[in-house]
């Protein structure tokens, strides 16, 4: 907690990000600027080859931008960190050698930023709170996707980075279990208040999720607007507020007509 | 035809309704234990013991048809021979002198894997010096090296250990490699999302997640080690005091004591299956089957 909350917790200025593929170099994100302060749920939309993923990529420290610079508490990026812990889309993040509690203790102890009492005592509320405590000594193999979500997200948030980074976190769930975890983590949002980045291409997800919404454009991915969505969330799913910001992330994504890939739910 | 149907209105208007779900209490047991006998049928441990029953039944009854004990002793006569020598220490000293020299040969040869596996894991330069070797040794017999080996280290344990290092090395090394190019991207991003780097990033996260193949190149390797040691030891056991089982085989075969050659063989067997089924089967129990990365 910084005692300026004024000043954005993370910084991107101009940030131009290309990574090579065996045949072609390609331009992900072209000269984007945003910032994401203290408490945000800050979500980046967009189609598919919009670069939002390369974007939070760049922004844990895997790849560096060609121009531009990303800070976070004004310090640049330059390699990965447990500052910025993400949450990937994919379930093979969890050590699938390492029970439910093991998974969620293991980046405590190998960062060593909590002691050894304090750590396991971090894990086992963060299992709490995530509603998994029956299978704490299970191992992930044992556990249904969204359950191993869960684990994914209680592990990150038990180690208490200064931003949490999410890629598409349910986009390989079950349209009814994605629903309950969109839930969950506006729930857990409104205990702990944590600063969270994140990815999706689903229009009414990023209304239910996100406080402000970062809306890009396709090849390379352009700021298309910035959209603040804070009194919207899942309670008012059917109000007249939700479809009108609905439609409107509609136009911006489909008005240049080249975007023929579907961004709906 | 269904857009058709569906714009005529064809479909009828039904009420809608909402019902409480009954107690699925009329279905009796939702799980029960599985009985004794379901568990022991069940059970792998007992599976393999009656194929081995299975085997040694006939066995016995090929061997007591043919009535040869010069050709083919029978399952009791062997089962004699193999009680009398470990019991007068012939052949436990024999299987002693053997398994020195493996876990010394074995022990080498995954020390030497682990320093290659390093290198390749470290540098582009590496992986293709370790596979280019690979490629060039692993198809070479240990045992055609054995001459060579006796030139360089004459006859004795030195030698023994070279080729068991040899047939280790390339099998291990190559299987431990496959195994870390095949950790999944995200658990490597998550490794280092976590801040971990060289040495720790290998040790905890690289191993265990290569640990699958890692085992079955440990399995190959101490298979070939065997295999090659027992070879081995029948070509240049004849000069050395102390032989090793494959000695004490040719041994008796210039005896033309076929029971005692049996024997010897049982002895190489029983060592193989023991560790197989008891030593890595454990570990794998405790390890990749516990982790659900093998079934």
């Amino acid at each position: 907690m910084t005692a300026d909350t004024n000043a954005p917790l993370l910084t991107v200025n101009g940030v131009t990000l290309q990574y090579k593929t065996p045949r072609h170099l390609v331009t992900a994100t072209y000269r984007v600027d945003f910032s994401v302060y203290q408490s945000d749920r800050y979500v980046i939309l967009g189609p598919s080859g919009c670069g939002k993923s390369t974007l939070l990529k760049a922004v844990g420290g895997f790849m560096k931008p060609v121009e531009g610079a990303i800070r976070i508490r004004g310090k640049d990026i330059v390699q990965p960190g447990p500052d910025r812990m993400m949450v990937f889309q994919e379930f093979e993040q969890l050590m699938p050698w390492k029970t439910v509690f093991q998974n969620v203790l293991f980046p405590m102890r190998v960062t060593g930023k909590f002691a050894r009492a304090e750590a396991i005592e971090r894990a086992n509320a963060a299992i709490d709170k995530v509603n998994l405590a029956q299978f704490r000594d299970v191992y992930p193999h044992m556990l249904s996707g969204g359950m191993k979500m869960r684990v994914a997200i209680a592990r990150a948030m038990a180690l208490e980075p200064d931003i949490l980074l999410m890629d598409e976190p349910f986009a390989a769930l079950d349209a009814l279990t994605r629903r309950t975890m969109q839930q969950e983590l506006l729930s857990l949002w409104e205990q702990l208040r944590f600063t969270v980045l994140f990815v999706t291409h689903s229009i009414e997800e990023a209304i239910i999720v996100g406080s402000r919404i970062l809306v890009l454009s396709p090849h390379p991915g352009r700021v298309r607007a910035e959209l603040d969505t804070g009194g919207l969330d899942y309670g008012n799913i059917d109000r007249p507020e939700f479809g009108v910001m609905s439609k409107r992330i509609h136009d911006l994504l489909f008005a240049d007509g080249r975007t023929k890939e579907a961004a709906t739910a | 035809m269904s857009i058709d149907a569906h714009r005529q209105g064809v479909a009828p208007a039904r009420p809608e309704f909402e019902i409480e779900p009954s107690e699925a209490v009329t279905i009796g047991d939702v799980e029960r234990p599985l009985s004794l006998s379901e568990r022991i049928i069940n059970n792998e441990a007992f599976q393999r013991l009656m194929i081995l029953v299975v085997l040694i039944v006939v066995w016995e009854i090929y061997a007591r048809w043919l009535n040869n004990s010069l050709l083919f002793p029978t399952f009791t006569e062997t089962i004699q021979t193999f009680w009398r020598d470990m019991a007068n220490g012939v052949l436990l000293n024999r299987t002693l002198t053997s398994l020195r020299t493996l876990a010394l040969g074995y022990a080498a040869g995954l020390a030497c894997a682990a320093v290659f596996t390093t290198l390749a894991v470290a540098s582009g330069v590496g992986t293709r010096i370790l596979a280019t070797l690979t490629a060039m040794f692993n198809p070479l017999p240990a045992i055609a090296l054995l001459p060579l080996a006796l030139i360089w280290f004459g006859l004795g344990t030195p030698s023994l250990v070279f080729v068991i290092i040899h047939s280790v090395l390339w099998a291990v090394a190559l299987n431990t490699l496959s195994g870390f190019r095949a950790v999944p991207e995200t658990l490597r991003m998550s490794g280092r999302n976590m801040g971990l780097r060289g040495a720790r990033y290998v040790g905890l996260i690289l191993i265990p997640a290569a640990f699958p193949s890692i085992l079955s190149g440990l399995k190959i390797g101490w298979a070939f080690a065997w295999r090659t040691l027992v070879a081995a030891e029948l070509v240049f056991g004849v000069s050395s005091r102390s032989g090793g089982i494959g000695w004490y085989i040719f041994e008796a075969r210039n005896d033309l004591d076929t029971a005692t050659v049996f024997a010897g063989l049982l002895t190489v067997i029983l060592i193989g299956l023991l560790v197989e089924s008891v030593i890595f089967r454990a570990i794998e129990a405790r390890t990749v089957n516990l982790w659900g990365m093998q079934r």
